[in-house]
């Protein structure tokens, strides 16, 4: 059974098409890159498959649960990481993860050894506001890998992370990490590596779906013209 | 549902009392109000109908204050996605909210009360206090209910610290409505007897229709 | 899609308007106590219960968009509370000017439902407001719709506290209708009816006007493409119609 299965998927702003006809099978285990221009859907598609916003039209099955109507059984199984980070920037590193631990039922030694993970060197227990946004994004990436998701959804997820803090993540989100994974990169050469599938999106609609040995970065740039 | 509730109010308490946004300033905002009041009015002492005007008044302004803020730090931090990605019965945020206003009102009272009690009623409140507390209960449920309902539709909203209490003090109108007309002979010099019965059932059904309608709308307020 | 029958309906509800406009000038006797002023109850009272149960259709109509996801519910919600609104305004001007000639005051406490009817007007004046600050689509319409219930849910209720507030310690201003002679009855019944026409074919027009706009836009979006004419200039609190159109016809 696929990890994902999109047929026509189309989402819509009041008179405006958000996204249109967008279709792609996903594999368990794949890769699947999204690039496309600012405006172009990318955050859109993501939000959809993370059933934060309902399909309005098309058929969408995510992990085998078709959206909206099996959305419930979705949601503990996959894992965001937007653009901004989701959690609280008054409460400590600890404080949040142990919140959403307890959200999605997962024990609270789970949350220490994630806190391990993304080597917060001691900063676990102070607000989140006093980190930089390097760390901010380790905490989020520790956020959306918390719960063990078997489908992850990663929007630019090296952004404001240093060398170091990509190498320290790879096992988590990176292709060892043996999930299905949807990832919206701007860096043709390092989205492409990692790859099975690539999408490029313009103005919600499909300008480009092909295996990754197909494309070049320079045809991923031809979409940003 | 309880145990997703309960992890909401922990989360809740705990940015409250790290950030101290909401209740700190409801309570000196009640106590500024009863001192402004003694200059607007030029009174010293106020017992029966104005009394329990002035009180209603002032708890129901302090307590869209706190309403107003009961979701900013969602809004603005993401809040509300992290929440609608678990796989949790969604109405757990609504039950969460209320009882945290609920919490917060309390407080407010217990800073309030008192305060008007030294500054500006007449008539010593100690005997009518417990038919004061029931009162004050059931009015503070109809407060948290419409408080979280009106503070969750104008936080998504432009103008949200206008439109907040723009929505919630039309609706709240029954509360005070109840809540001064049976607070008015337990302020009074002459304790006319207890409260009128009519009164409490206007705000228990008020707590009850809302309540109920909260609770089913609330879901779509969130979602998208 | 929402025009069928407008014309018709139209030359009803003006004949209707001047079959009661002449019932209340030359038919209806004078009242003993108000006279000529009386008069105006025949106007009031019927712009204040269209008001009211225009609310309240809204909040159906409103409870009917939540369950079916379809924003022509949405419209037809928007458009019924909007009018309701501008009838609530007619009825609280005639309500004024009443008071003022019967009793020498613009405004009364005491006529419990004159003060209720001012309570749900300032309420339901934060509609628009409401949907004008948000500026997603879909949230605004499905806001409104949760704002449309509650309000529609408030009405019966603030009325029966309003009321509470009020009994036992003034008499009723305004006075009732259930103990109407004949000739008077009859007059009340043919308002009533006039005005229900005449809210029901303006909520018609303004329906129409909306769509026919939606899809001209539609249409030239299609002809010229997505720049040619931009989906919406600016922030609006109008719903939008969607692009898929739903095919019922009528109110």
């Amino acid at each position: 059974m696929p990890a994902l299965q999109l047929e026509g998927l189309a989402r819509h702003y009041g008179e405006r098409e958000a996204l249109s006809d967008v279709s792609l099978t996903l594999q368990e285990g794949q890769t699947l890159v999204v690039f496309g221009p600012n405006g172009a859907g990318k955050s859109t598609l993501l939000r959809v498959l993370s059933t934060l916003l309902r399909p309005h039209a098309g058929r969408v099955q995510v992990l085998g649960c078709s959206l909206p109507d099996e959305a419930w059984s979705a949601r503990g199984r996959l894992g965001l990481l937007g653009h901004e980070p989701l959690l609280y920037r008054e409460l400590t590193a600890r404080e949040n993860l142990r919140y959403h631990a307890s959200l999605h039922r997962v024990p609270q030694e789970r949350v220490e050894r994630v806190i391990e993970g993304v080597a917060m060197s001691g900063r676990e227990d102070e607000p989140l506001r006093t980190l930089s946004r390097g760390m901010v994004q380790r905490v989020a990436i520790a956020r959306a890998v918390l719960h063990e998701p078997e489908l992850l959804l990663l929007d630019e997820p090296h952004s404001n992370l240093d060398p170091a803090g990509i190498e320290l993540v790879s096992p988590l989100i990176g292709p060892a990490s043996g999930r299905t994974r949807v990832i919206c990169s701007h860096d043709p050469e390092a989205g492409l590596a990692g790859a099975d599938l690539v999408l490029g999106l313009r103005s919600g609609r499909t300008a480009l779906l092909l295996p990754v040995g197909e494309v070049t970065a320079g045809a991923i740039r031809e979409l940003y013209r | 549902m309880r145990r997703t509730v309960g992890a909401l109010l922990r989360k809740e308490l705990l940015v409250e009392l790290r950030t101290f946004e909401s209740v700190p300033g409801m309570s000196l905002f009640a106590v500024t109000t009863f001192v402004v009041f003694h200059f607007a009015l030029n009174r010293s002492s106020v017992e029966g109908d104005l009394a329990a005007g002035i009180l209603w008044v002032t708890l129901l302004f302090a307590a869209i204050l706190g309403a107003n803020r009961l979701f900013v730090a969602d809004a603005d931090q993401g809040g509300f996605d992290g929440f609608l990605l678990a796989p949790v019965d969604r109405s757990a945020m609504m039950v969460a909210k209320v009882l945290t206003m609920l919490a917060y009102l309390v407080v407010l009272e217990l800073v309030a009360v008192p305060a008007f009690a030294i500054l500006l009623l007449g008539p010593p409140l100690g005997p009518a206090l417990p038919q004061l507390i029931a009162v004050l209960a059931l009015g503070d449920i109809g407060i948290a209910v419409i408080g979280t309902l009106v503070g969750a539709l104008a936080v998504q909203t432009r103008a949200r610290d206008l439109l907040g209490p723009l929505l919630a003090l039309p609706l709240l109108v029954p509360i005070v409505i109840g809540g001064a007309r049976a607070t008015a002979p337990l302020l009074a010099f002459s304790h006319a007897g207890g409260v009128p019965a009519r009164w409490l059932l206007t705000l228990g059904l008020y707590d009850l229709i809302f309540g109920l309608i909260a609770y089913a709308l609330f879901d779509f307020l969130l979602e998208d | 899609m929402y025009g069928k029958g407008l014309r018709s309906l139209s030359i009803v509800t003006v004949a209707a308007m001047a079959l009661a406009l002449s019932l209340v000038f030359f038919y209806a006797p004078l009242e003993a106590e108000q006279g000529f002023l009386q008069k105006i109850f025949y106007i009031h009272v019927p712009l204040a219960i269209i008001a009211l149960c225009g609310f309240v259709v809204g909040a159906l109509f409103a409870i009917a968009h939540l369950r079916t996801r379809d924003s022509s519910w949405d419209m037809r919600s928007y458009v019924t509370i909007h009018m309701s609104l501008i009838f609530a305004v007619g009825a609280l001007i005639t309500g004024s000017i009443w008071a003022k000639g019967s009793w020498g005051h613009w405004w009364v406490w005491n006529e419990p439902t004159l003060v209720s009817f001012l309570i749900v007007f300032l309420l339901y004046a934060t509609y628009q407001p409401l949907r004008f600050a948000i500026e997603d689509p879909e949230r605004q319409s499905r806001y409104a719709s949760v704002f449309a219930i509650t309000a529609g849910a408030f009405v019966p209720m603030n009325f029966i506290a309003v009321r509470l507030s009020t009994a036992y310690l003034h008499p009723r201003v305004l006075g009732g209708t259930s103990n109407l002679p004949g000739s008077m009855r009859l007059t009340f019944m043919v308002s009533l009816a006039a005005v229900t026409l005449l809210f029901v074919t303006m909520c018609k027009y303004e329906l129409t006007a909306k769509h026919t706009r939606a899809q001209v836009r539609a249409l030239r979006r299609r002809l010229v493409g997505e720049d040619g004419s931009p989906a919406r200039r600016g922030r609006t609190a109008v719903p939008a119609v969607g692009t898929q159109a739903a095919g019922r016809s009528g109110l």
